[in-house]
């Protein structure tokens, strides 16, 4: 056990995965020598040599089509996207190929492929380097979706992503790299070294995909989250003394419907967050489900508290993120209700 | 400013439309055994003239002149001219078996078979070819039973694809061809990846990407020449210019300003500019690629100049857009015909024989039809399971898909 921020328990994973398999290779843009723009990658190169870390042209579709290609060798990349905003010139390599090769050719090639992309705001990043694309790859049959929340998580999940057959869009919250954000922008951040889930087993373990995690155990009503917004729950349900249970979902797809179902069943009521914009994002999913699974048992309609459907602003950060203040709003909204 | 005019937008056209007299003027065609044959190890610098040429094996009379020649023996040849005989008697059929209603969809290689079927025979069992939906000569030509190809394009009980491909759509890993997608360029840069999958494992095989004149425009054969140049990957990068995409010409994608070949130069990839429709010397130039990929040399593009004789699939009439005595003025012949008449120059075949030859390739692809209708055709007979429909998106089906499964009664 150590303690880790996100970038550490990432770049753990990448190195415990590439120790453990020969096949696994990192590269991306500023991966290399440099270790990433976020530092993700940081010694890896000198560690396992160029062949195994290395950096890429400046062309997304690139980095994700020369992957599906290595992959179909046999090989298992762990590719980066500097940031999710810049990963649609790769979107046809993503949902035309990567995602349906095991389908279309019957399971005669396969593409077992990580996309690392560091996602969602919160870090005044303004249009192009805030954007919480999630709900592109959920609808994308053939990919999976993960999202941790924590380091904890984030080195188990990667592993476990790395190691998984299929095709896995890993986004990283780049907000809480460094410590967990809870959206009191105005506030001090602590550092993981001071949360539990900083503490980070060494070498191998994996987080299974598919299965969410339960962050507070509550009574009244059944919060779904992931990233950033996990904490931004638990700060609103501290605020407003509402005795949420949160769900942190950590893996959009598959996604783990018998813990949400449970949780709803329980409480009656479901709240549904995300940094991403309202219209079709992967809260209308979660929201469908949840109507379908637990009608009989709700006792307030599903509600949403998510991004505005308007491009990620600049001077507008905190009008616009989901923070505390919105989700404890809602929280006394539906227990009212 | 009184002087400053109007900006016009020039769409480019092509020479002719249906109803004129095809000419081919911007074809200008290299003499047989006028180009030299550089080593293996040139310095791409060095060969820029290449790229403008056009390398050509077999001359007016049949025979296989120059530094180019030499490369398959009568046997070997002869072996070629089965494939493409083979390919065209298939495509023959297929297209029939389309028009009667056995399968919703074809595309023919008409004009052009000898590409795929000579650079088959130019690399190694294990290497991987990354075709278009216009290489099933790559198949033909490395022995792939025709009842299988045309169990997928059936979709019948015995497509190896389980129905879910849309037809010529193949996959075979073991014959070295990757899976083919609908969306186009895609696979160019995939098998520059596949190559430095090769590289960084210090295996010794090598990829062939393919590519059309038309899809050079998609961003993935940039990528493509970016990655394979960037990290010398082990691959040949094949651009079958048939001089049409669909409807549009290839100067559309900018074919007659400079060569397709000529892009390799602004990467410093090595280019060649090959005679498409002559079978010996597209396997001469395949087998100088492939020997410098796997010399660790790295990649080499490759330009077929050849034409797309047939429509460009079952959907289309190229009657709308083209004069339909195209072909017959197209400068560099048909690919069989000229392979023919070399073997017959060098008694190796004659006419008689080729008759005989095409009656039994007929009576193969009959038999294989026979076999493949027996597992079904689209619309009758035995069919994949719909049960199959949700098998394979996973390598285990998660939560979601067999609640759809069960809901939809499987």
């Amino acid at each position: 056990m150590s303690r880790r921020t996100m970038i550490e328990a990432i770049r753990d994973a990448m190195a415990v995965a590439m120790e453990r398999d020969d096949n696994v290779v990192v590269f991306g843009e500023d991966v290399g020598y440099f270790g990433g723009v976020f530092r993700c990658t940081q010694g890896l190169q000198q560690r396992f040599g160029a062949n195994r870390c290395f950096d890429a042209p400046i062309s997304e579709l690139g980095i994700v089509g020369a992957a599906v290609g290595m992959a179909a060798y046999g090989l298992r990349p762990c590719v980066e996207v500097q940031f999710a905003d810049y990963v649609y010139p790769a979107y046809d390599q993503i949902v035309s190929e990567a995602a349906r090769l095991r389908y279309r050719s019957n399971g005669d090639f396969t593409a077992p492929l990580v996309i690392r992309m560091p996602a969602g705001g919160g870090i005044f990043g303004g249009q192009t380097h805030s954007q919480s694309p999630e709900a592109l790859f959920t609808h994308v049959a053939g990919l999976k979706t993960v999202v941790p929340s924590n380091p904890h998580d984030a080195k188990g999940l990667l592993i476990a992503a790395i190691e998984d057959d299929d095709p896995v869009i890993f986004l990283e919250p780049k907000r809480i790299y460094n410590g967990p954000f809870d959206g009191h922008h105005d506030r001090p951040v602590t550092p993981w070294s001071r949360h539990p889930l900083g503490e980070v087993p060494d070498g191998h373990y994996t987080v299974p995909l598919g299965r969410a995690a339960l962050r507070r155990e509550g009574a009244a009503v059944t919060v779904l989250a992931y990233g950033t917004m996990v904490h931004v729950a638990e700060a609103a349900a501290a605020d407003c003394g509402v005795d949420a249970e949160i769900l942190d979902l950590r893996t959009l797809v598959p996604l783990d419907l018998d813990a949400i179902e449970a949780s709803v069943r329980k409480t009656g009521r479901c709240i549904v967050l995300h940094e991403a914009t309202l219209t079709s994002g992967f809260g209308a999913e979660l929201a469908a489900l949840v109507q379908g699974a637990c009608f009989y048992h709700l006792e307030a309609p599903v509600l949403r508290v998510t991004g505005w459907d308007t491009p990620y602003p600049h001077a507008q950060e905190w009008d616009y993120f989901p923070g505390p203040v919105r989700v404890a709003r809602a929280l006394l909204q539906i227990v009212e209700a | 400013m009184a002087d400053v005019r109007p900006l016009t937008l020039r769409v480019p056209e092509p020479a002719v439309r249906p109803g004129g007299t095809p000419v081919f003027a911007d074809i200008a065609t290299s003499e047989a055994g006028a180009v030299r044959r550089p080593p293996i190890d040139v310095a791409a610098d060095d060969i820029r003239d290449l790229a403008y040429a056009i390398i050509r094996v077999l001359d007016d009379e049949g025979r296989a002149v120059g530094p180019w020649a030499g490369t398959r023996d009568d046997a070997e040849a002869l072996e070629g001219l089965r494939h493409m005989m083979t390919l065209r008697a298939f495509d023959a059929r297929m297209l029939m078996a389309q028009r009667q209603g056995k399968t919703s969809f074809y595309m023919q290689h008409l004009g052009e078979e000898a590409v795929s079927c000579a650079v088959q025979r130019a690399l190694e069992p294990g290497d991987m070819h990354f075709p278009t939906y216009r290489q099933a000569g790559l198949l033909v030509a490395a022995g792939y039973p025709l009842t299988t190809m045309m169990n997928q394009i059936f979709s019948n009980a015995e497509d190896p694809l389980h129905g879910r491909q849309l037809p010529i759509m193949y996959s075979s890993k073991a014959f070295g061809f990757f899976s083919i997608s609908g969306n186009l360029a895609t696979q160019y840069i995939q098998a520059v990846g596949w190559a430095m999958a090769s590289a960084i494992k210090g295996d010794t095989r090598i990829a062939a990407a393919w590519i059309g004149d038309g899809a050079t425009a998609e961003p993935d054969f940039h990528a493509a020449l970016v990655f394979a140049s960037t990290y010398r990957a082990p691959v040949m990068l094949n651009v079958v210019n048939n001089q049409w995409a669909i409807s549009t010409f290839s100067g559309l994608a900018r074919g007659s300003s400079a060569t397709f070949a000529a892009r390799g130069h602004g990467f410093g990839i090595p280019a060649l500019r090959v005679d498409g429709n002559d079978y010996l010397a597209v396997h001469a130039v395949a087998r100088w690629a492939a020997e410098r990929a796997r010399a660790n040399l790295g990649p080499t593009l490759i330009e077929y100049v050849t034409y797309r004789a047939g429509a460009h699939s079952t959907s289309d009439d190229p009657s709308a857009y083209r004069p339909k005595a195209e072909f017959d003025a197209w400068p560099l012949g048909d690919p069989v015909e000229r392979l023919k008449r070399h073997l017959i120059a060098r008694r190796a075949w004659s006419e008689e024989r080729h008759r005989q030859g095409e009656a039994e390739i007929l009576d193969t692809i009959l038999a294989a039809q026979r076999e493949a209708e027996a597992h079904g055709t689209l619309h009758s007979g035995p069919r994949p399971s719909a049960r199959d429909m949700f098998e394979g998106v996973y390598a285990t089906m998660p939560p979601h898909l067999r609640r759809q499964r069960q809901e939809a009664g499987y």
